[in-house]
């Protein structure tokens, strides 16, 4: 006996037009008859268009969870349970993909081979954090399916006030303006933070993403507790013959209009052979002219990474973009991803030690404020902190005298 | 029942796996890149090895046949490797020019749009709405299908100044972050409180935190311990909601739709910028969204049609000013504009830099 298919006429207009729709999937799903999700997804679309009628969601939380983990599932019991019986319960697990998105067709197969046979059917390839989202499942099916996709070789991401599921942009796996190794470091860091992904315990949740230069394509700066974008310290590596071949192919006054003109700094100077001249003291290393001249112009040689604090969306106080708390470190050998790991171990209990309830680390930092943050970490100021000293005098600067003494000293212990 | 099986507690596996052996042999080998046309990617490698990469655009939200389907066209022309990225997008990568055009023609062919390249306006970042979030205010899947197929051929090809990056959030809480443009959830009404139910499913002390203006408070409501709101000083974020279901916030008529401009999360050219509330008030009109379609498209005519090459929207209109924006949009100017947060005294024109 088989279910028969809800009347779905607002949902029905969503699949109309070029764009691919969401909608016929779930139809697709709905009508797969012997299907064990079948008539799930009959029930499931029957809630959603009305959901549509009354705009308004009829999902609720609860406790799920898969056992050795206290994070993971999102729990989601129906509110219409009486009306749409067979989609009461529509758990999604969080799955942690490989750095840079990366996959095979024979283990997308196989996942989807062991959601259809456990869950709904339906996946999103990514959620915003980065995990693989399966989702709809009742709960005698969340730990069958869990322990097939772990046994295929992934992990569960997070959810909750602990290490949320990280993202990195393609990195030198593709982009040749990648100025670190991207993957490789999401990895080295998420994979010494299992405890803390799966068995959450600070006050909230911190999150970490990898770009590998200042274009943030993965999001870092305004999303993530702690943003490593990549960057170089020495002078841009141009060549002049794709220079003047870019100028020629763009016109000169194009060339002036979208790469002179567009350097923030004023860094660039087109002479009369159309050579271009960089100063390279005055660069921000913001990859605008390096974007519009990918083959004339290269990051520097001597790269590395920057890593901004604090980054989170609106909850409580608003949105608060991430600051620079470390200017430049490199990342080459295994040592330097040591160093790495550490510090963001030390960002982590701080963080657990000194935030309150619910709060996020920019938030933390904007109450105790940078100076006791950078002390509590033992890092040391750089001008690369601020974007301009103070405008408020209501400061005390009676040690005035002693940081004077420390800057000179550190300056000195710098230049030996 | 079973016996349990104690996990793996692996972590993120290794990505080489994964990578076709022309990206495996020239990782961190890359020379230069360029798009031979819309949604095609070439990289160069510095032996001269290239690799074509076709980006196009699915629904995100994928049942098993899409993704069987997508991994039969990676099989066909990609030698069995597929990614997809930060947006959402699926990417096909391959050594071999011949393929490119075939496998643009089998994406096409099997609904699914290239593009979203370059000066494109990509693939929405949206999130779980009505299909799965437990306290969506609208369904974020729906916008973005609806809006897509608006936008569908600025996503094909690269005509924009810019990039542009649409975010579609389902609830104030903005999972689906800011972008050149956001279309977010908008409560106009305080929480309604069903206090029957508090004292059994709420933890309170966390609902009262979670307040960012502290308008929650303990209350004894017919003998029984609930919260109470003060709704003057309520700011319907609907923070309190997800911890405590009894405080509906969602309305069918009040939850209404605004539109954000101006984010920017890269450090290219100007420094991150938050995005800027342009516009309000605008019918949750499921299951098209027309009002909101209307002026998205508005936004992006006057954006097209004014920036500069390689101004992001919120650059171009920093460089116009705010009042020529309005102007070129047509959108209203209200006292909702003025930002009243602490802090936002920044937001004001603290300058003699006037447009006329």
């Amino acid at each position: 006996m088989s279910k028969k298919m809800p009347e779905t006429p607002l949902l029905d207009q969503l699949e109309s037009g070029p764009w691919p729709s969401f909608v016929t999937g779930l139809k697709r799903l709905a009508t797969d008859e012997g299907k064990p999700y079948a008539d799930y997804m009959k029930s499931l679309l029957g809630q959603l268009e009305k959901s549509y009628v009354t705009r308004k969601g009829y999902w609720k939380g609860g406790t799920v969870g898969v056992f050795g983990y206290g994070a993971g599932v999102i729990p989601r019991f129906s509110e219409v349970a009486d009306q749409f019986p067979e989609s009461s319960e529509f758990h999604t697990l969080r799955i942690m993909p490989a750095p840079g998105f990366f996959y095979d067709t024979k283990t997308l197969r196989q996942m989807c081979d062991i959601w259809a046979e456990h869950g709904s059917g339906l996946i999103a390839l990514h959620g915003q954090s980065g995990d693989i989202m399966l989702q709809g499942a009742r709960t005698d099916q969340v730990q069958p399916a869990w322990d097939k996709i772990n046994e295929m070789g992934f992990d569960m991401g997070g959810a909750g006030a602990g290490v949320r599921t990280a993202a990195s942009c393609i990195g030198p796996a593709r982009c040749e303006q990648a100025c670190y190794d991207t993957l490789k470091a999401h990895r080295v860091i998420i994979n010494d933070f299992t405890d803390d992904i799966h068995r959450p315990s600070l006050p909230y949740k911190m999150k970490f993403k990898f770009s590998g230069c200042a274009n943030d394509c993965a999001n870092a700066t305004q999303r993530a507790d702690v943003a490593i974008l990549g960057t170089w310290r020495d002078d841009m590596v141009v060549n002049q013959e794709e220079v003047k071949a870019k100028v020629k192919h763009l016109g000169r006054k194009e060339f002036i209009n979208q790469v002179i003109r567009m350097c923030p700094t004023q860094a660039l100077a087109l002479n009369d052979d159309d050579t271009l001249d960089v100063d390279n003291k005055s660069c921000v290393r913001c990859m605008h002219c390096i974007n519009v001249c990918t083959k004339a112009l290269k990051p520097g040689k001597d790269r590395g990474i920057c890593i901004l604090v604090g980054g989170k969306r609106t909850l409580k106080i608003g949105d608060l973009f991430g600051s620079v708390v470390i200017p430049f470190m490199k990342l080459e050998n295994d040592e330097d991803y040591e160093k790495l790991v550490e510090l963001a171990h030390n960002i982590l209990d701080f963080f657990a030690e000194n935030a309150l309830e619910h709060e996020r680390t920019g938030e933390m930092i904007e109450r105790i404020g940078l100076v006791n943050f950078l002390e509590g970490l033992g890092l040391d100021l750089d001008v690369n902190m601020i974007a301009q000293p103070r405008t408020n005098s209501y400061i005390r600067t009676d040690g005035w005298d002693d940081e004077v003494r420390k800057w000179n000293d550190r300056k000195t212990a710098a230049a030996e | 029942m079973s016996q349990l099986r104690r996990p793996d507690e692996c972590g993120v596996p290794e990505a080489t796996q994964f990578m076709h052996p022309v990206l495996k042999k020239n990782y961190g080998q890359w020379a230069y890149h360029d798009r031979p046309r819309p949604g095609v990617l070439r990289h160069v490698s510095n032996s001269g090895e290239q690799v074509f990469t076709v980006k196009a655009g699915t629904q995100r939200q994928m049942d098993v046949y899409t993704i069987r389907n997508l991994c039969d066209i990676a099989d066909q022309f990609c030698d069995g490797y597929i990614r997809f990225t930060i947006r959402s997008a699926v990417e096909f990568m391959t050594p071999d020019e011949a393929k490119v055009q075939p496998l643009i023609d089998a994406l096409e062919k099997a609904g699914y749009p290239v593009g979203g390249t370059g000066n494109s306006v990509g693939f929405i970042s949206h999130t779980q709405g009505w299909l799965h979030c437990d306290i969506p205010g609208t369904d974020a899947s729906g916008v973005v299908k609806s809006l897509m197929d608006e936008l569908s051929e600025e996503f094909r090809n690269e005509e924009m100044p810019n990039r542009v990056k649409i975010t579609t959030s389902c609830c104030q809480i903005n999972c689906g972050g800011q972008g050149d443009i956001a279309i977010n959830i908008q409560h106009t009404k305080p929480p309604v409180i069903n206090h029957d139910l508090v004292a059994g499913v709420c933890e309170r002390p966390a609902v009262i935190a979670r307040c960012p203006v502290a308008a929650i408070r303990p209350a004894l409501v017919n003998g029984k311990p609930t919260l109470e709101v003060d709704e003057k000083k309520c700011v319907c974020c609907g923070a309190c909601y997800p911890p405590c279901p009894p405080m509906q916030i969602n309305d069918p008529q009040n939850s209404k739709i605004a539109i954000w401009v101006g984010g920017k999360h890269s450090s290219t050219r100007s420094k991150p910028m938050f995005h800027k509330l342009v516009a309000a008030g605008i019918p949750n009109n499921a299951p098209r969204w027309p009002e909101a379609a209307e002026i998205v498209k508005s936004i992006l005519g006057a954006y097209k049609k004014d920036a500069r090459a390689w101004e992001r929207m919120g650059e171009w209109i920093e460089r116009i000013g705010w009042p020529r924006f309005f102007e070129l949009t047509g959108l209203p100017f209200t006292k909702y504009h003025v930002d009243s947060w602490r802090g936002g005294r920044s937001n004001l024109n603290q300058s003699a830099h006037l447009h006329f």
